[in-house]
């Protein structure tokens, strides 16, 4: 059905409103229960065994002892996974990343798996499991899996987005090209070219809570699994899909999420532990260690850009490209195009081009982080921005002000832009006090925008009145940051109810319509759509329940501020129903009262961000501090401002860890050698100043309140304005991310 | 490996498990006694997420082995409350927002409030240091920062109040 959502710029009672979350009181008193708090009768606990190579056949593999041993249930392999997925290669892949299949492709990846009694005895059956492997030729660097000496991880790769398509297998699984104009009349007409390669270093999400489930087959093909993930509607139908079940009678329940950016819009164990359960016929719980974390599950690409900018004398840009090559592990991915797409949307250009190439390499599989693909691309572009203004006199603000894209800019990646945020964060920039804060020796201001696109999806939502007028919101979308209370205002904005009349869950899949799941910032944006439009039918039945307890035409009763009005002069008598009322005499009216909504959430509305950043580069060690720190984002309208504050210095707090000490270290042999946190260091408190926030919002004009997703712009700017403080700061223009000391303090001397 | 017999103190109550020696009290603590507010996020003590006190020391519960509760007073998120009454800590984070995903909640509140009965009037940076073995991926730890501040500052009225009296 056609619904409208078009922004209708109303007055507000609660939304904006910091009100407590619902879910508060459960994390802070240890009650709340996440993937691994959660036990099923008689269960069994589920291991996996990780091949310790980069690349390796599976020459052999030998379970019988292990099969033997007393309190071992069931051992997966391969061979109990038939391919069910018709054809579909990415079902396939995905398949396969759960479980190798002849071949490991990175060090970590699967290769069987069991179900026993005890943690104890899975252990001792994964000794006994003897695999014969055969090391293979492996690569992990993304600029030398392109090289044609390279050994070709998959036979069945062979480029696309290339014509004709190269009869000759290789690592490159995809080119895409987008843009507009022609780039080399404009560069022949720059008075500047600023040409630079970077490169950047692959990051894991770095969840705290590891993946978690507990799977519960029975031999009728019916199954329930607990699992922490970002969508268990997705998780449902993909598991569904490999295992040969019906997806209706798999029930997905989600558990609270312990963090996820990403990371957890993908399957990775919870194939496997239906399997275990199925073939031991008992529930199995997997809980991943934190090294299985790092070496198995969620990174991001590595990546390596080259940079092209052309500015006129007056500061315009007039010619701009890039070619990013993006490595996504052992399977393919969109990440390339992603980032080919996101690189030069903050700006308003007449010629502009593009090149990505998704690159194969013997790494774990990528996985969305948090504005997939589009902070690396901003590291590179963001800093070459600055190199440009630079080259022409002007302020990196200015500069980025008059190429700044606006309403009606066609953008680089092909859509024309309604009302946007980028213009406004700049000017809030340029006007904010941080910029006339002074700065110390070794210090360096440094500034950066950064754009994501956002999603909608597919939604669902329902509400139910209690008999008491309190009101139960079943919403389909994790709750991965507090958009139970977002979406709980909005209930109680459109009823016109008290907020702690509402109470918000996140429905299981046998209980509500097919949602996405919380990616692409889409949570409090899609769901909230579906919210508004729930409570508005269940309006309407409460109008209709009204004009039955009064006896008059329905036509003559309007709904304001949680009441049913009688209209017209005849019923000025009648006084307001409550919904409260309304909902105790339901019983004789009609019965429950419930409003409903499923559909495709469209217009989630782009969203910019300019971040400001402090930095002090210690010439001794060639560490970096950061100072200070601001985030300017528009939020569309923030629905529950704590919680936008909270996604931005989020966003920010993982830009930072990853612009200055986070990546992932393979050695020669192909293994990661840092799989741990102590190796790969986060930020800690002490690591961070108070990070400033600026909201701002401009309008989406296609959500009733004007909402757009709020998620995951923040991560975006970090890296580069990290970049450009430390130039500004110490002279040093750095091409390679992580920013970490020894690589500060290398290019400190190659300078001296 | 052999397995022994534990009797401890869990906020306030005696407790009885049986565990084999080797395993840790992390494990314990939430397998056998059924605590699970108490969460691990890496077990090699790196993230803090674990973070119980064991007679009053703040100690990480993955690195401690279930044995070594024995005869001791230990005390878990699950502990902070009194009856229905939340702690300063508690009520400050649920106000400030100091939690996204909450999963290193626990872990920070009990690191927190060690902080606090040692310096009653931290600086920021006391605060940053003091938390600085939590690892927090959602927040940034700024609504962290603020929510200790202001729970600090109201455990202070209230203990200024009582000294009044
Ligand atoms: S689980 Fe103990 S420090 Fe991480
Ligand atoms: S709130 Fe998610 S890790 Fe701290």
């Amino acid at each position: 059905m056609r619904q409208d959502t078009k922004f209708t710029n109303q007055n507000f009672r609660v939304i904006g409103s910091r009100v407590n979350r619902p879910d508060g009181m459960d994390k802070v008193t240890g009650r709340a229960r996440y993937g691994a708090d959660y036990d099923a009768p008689g269960q069994l606990v589920g291991l996996f065994l990780r091949s310790p190579h980069a690349h390796a056949r599976i020459v052999s593999m030998d379970i019988s002892r292990a099969e033997k041993l007393a309190g071992v249930k069931a051992i997966i392999t391969a061979d109990d996974l038939p391919d069910l997925t018709n054809g579909n290669r990415e079902m396939l892949d995905i398949l396969e990343n759960s479980m190798a299949r002849g071949r490991a492709l990175y060090d970590g990846h699967a290769v069987a798996a069991v179900a026993a009694s005890d943690v104890k005895t899975a252990r001792k059956a994964l000794k006994l499991i003897k695999v014969e492997y055969e090391q293979l030729p492996h690569v992990t660097d993304v600029d030398e899996a392109m090289q044609p000496d390279a050994p070709v991880i998959h036979d069945w790769i062979f480029t696309q987005g290339v014509n004709p398509t190269p009869k000759k297998p290789s690592n490159v699984c995809n080119r895409t090209e987008m843009g507009h104009g022609d780039v080399d009349a404009g560069f022949a007409r720059a008075a500047h070219i600023i040409e630079k390669s970077y490169k950047t270093e692959q990051t894991h999400q770095g969840y705290i809570e590891p993946h978690a489930c507990v799977a519960s087959m029975g031999p009728d093909g019916s199954g329930e699994l607990w699992v922490t993930t970002q969508g268990h509607f997705a998780y449902r139908n993909v598991c569904a899909e490999l295992l040969g079940l019906d997806i209706a009678k798999l029930k997905v329940t989600s558990s609270e999420i312990g963090g996820g950016f990403g990371g957890k819009t993908h399957v990775w164990a919870e194939p496997i532990a239906l399997a275990l359960s199925r073939k031991a016929n008992r529930p199995v719980k997997v809980v991943m260690t934190r090294d299985e974390v790092f070496r198995a599950t969620g990174p991001a690409s590595s990546t390596s850009i080259d940079v092209k900018i052309g500015v006129t004398k007056k500061g315009r840009i007039i010619a701009a490209s890039a070619e990013l090559r993006y490595a996504d592990g052992a399977f393919p991915g969109p990440w390339a195009i992603l980032g080919a797409m996101t690189s030069f949307a903050c700006y308003d250009l007449k010629n502009v081009k593009t090149v990505g190439y998704d690159v194969i390499c013997n790494r774990p599989k990528v996985a969305a982080y948090r504005a997939p693909s589009a902070p690396m691309a901003a590291f590179a572009i963001e800093s070459t921005v600055d190199l440009a203004a630079a080259a022409v006199g002007m302020d990196a603000v200015d500069f980025r002000i008059k190429n700044a894209a606006k309403k009606g800019t066609l953008s680089s990646y092909g859509v024309t832009y309604g009302p946007i945020g980028i213009g406004p964060t700049l000017d809030a920039a340029k006007n904010h006090p941080h910029m006339k804060a002074k700065l110390k020796k070794n210090q360096g201001r440094g500034m950066a925008c950064g754009f994501w696109f956002n999603f909608g999806g597919q939604t669902c939502s329902t509400i139910n009145i209690a008999a008491d007028g309190t009101v139960n919101l079943s919403v389909g979308t994790i709750d991965v940051g507090g958009s139970r209370a977002s979406l709980s205002l909005i209930a109680a904005e459109e009823l016109g109810i008290p907020y702690e009349h509402v109470k918000a869950s996140v429905a299981d899949t046998a209980s509500l319509g097919h949602n996405d799941m919380t990616d692409g910032s889409r949570g409090t944006f899609s769901s909230g759509m579906a919210t508004i439009v729930a409570a508005r039918r269940a309006i309407e039945v409460m109008k209709e329940r009204a004009a039955a307890m009064w006896d008059i035409p329905v036509d003559k009763v309007d709904w304001k501020d949680g009441h049913a009005v009688a209209k017209g002069k005849k019923n000025s008598k009648l006084a307001p129903l409550s919904l409260k009322e309304i909902a105790e005499n339901s019983p004789n009216t009609g019965g429950p009262i419930a409003g409903h909504n499923e559909f495709v959430a469209d217009g989630a509305g782009v969203s910019f961000a300019s971040h400001l950043c402090d930095v002090e580069v210690d010439p001794e060690t060639g560490a970096t501090r950061i100072v200070r720190y601001t985030v300017i984002q528009d939020a569309g309208k923030a629905i529950h401002p704590d919680y936008v504050e909270g996604q931005f210095q989020g966003g920010a707090a993982q830009g930072i860890g990853w612009a200055l000490n986070e990546e992932y270290i393979y050695g020669e042999d192909g293994r990661l050698q840092n799989p741990g946190f102590l190796d790969y260091r986060i930020p800690v408190c002490s690591d961070l100043p108070f990070i400033d926030t600026q909201i701002l919002e401009i309008p989406n004009p296609d959500h009733p309140y004007g909402v757009r997703g709020v998620g995951e712009t923040s991560i975006v700017p970090p890296l580069a304005a990290i970049g450009n403080a430390i130039s500004n700061a110490v002279g040093l223009r750095m091409t390679h991310v992580p920013m970490s000391p020894p690589r500060i303090l290398a290019a400190l001397e190659a300078g001296e | 490996m052999s397995t022994s017999t534990v009797s401890t103190t869990i906020n306030g109550d005696a407790v009885q498990f049986a565990c084999p020696t080797d395993e840790s009290l992390l494990d314990a603590i939430r397998n056998r006694v059924g605590l699970t507010g108490v969460k691990e996020g890496c077990g090699t003590g790196d993230c803090g997420a674990c973070s119980i006190t064991m007679d009053g020391r703040l100690v990480c519960s993955c690195l401690v082995l279930g044995v070594e509760a024995n005869g001791r007073a230990i005390e878990t998120v699950e502990g902070m409350a009194d009856g229905d009454q939340l702690h300063p800590l508690q009520e400050k984070f649920i106000e400030h927002a100091a939690l996204q995903c909450g999963i290193c909640t626990p872990g920070f509140l009990i690191a927190a409030r060690v902080l606090l009965e040692r310096n009653p009037d931290p600086t920021e940076k006391e605060i940053r240091y003091a938390l600085a073995g939590n690892l927090c991926r959602c927040t940034g730890y700024d609504k962290i920062v603020r929510a200790v501040q202001a729970a600090a500052k109201e455990m202070r009225k209230a203990s200024k109040k009582r000294t009044r009296k």
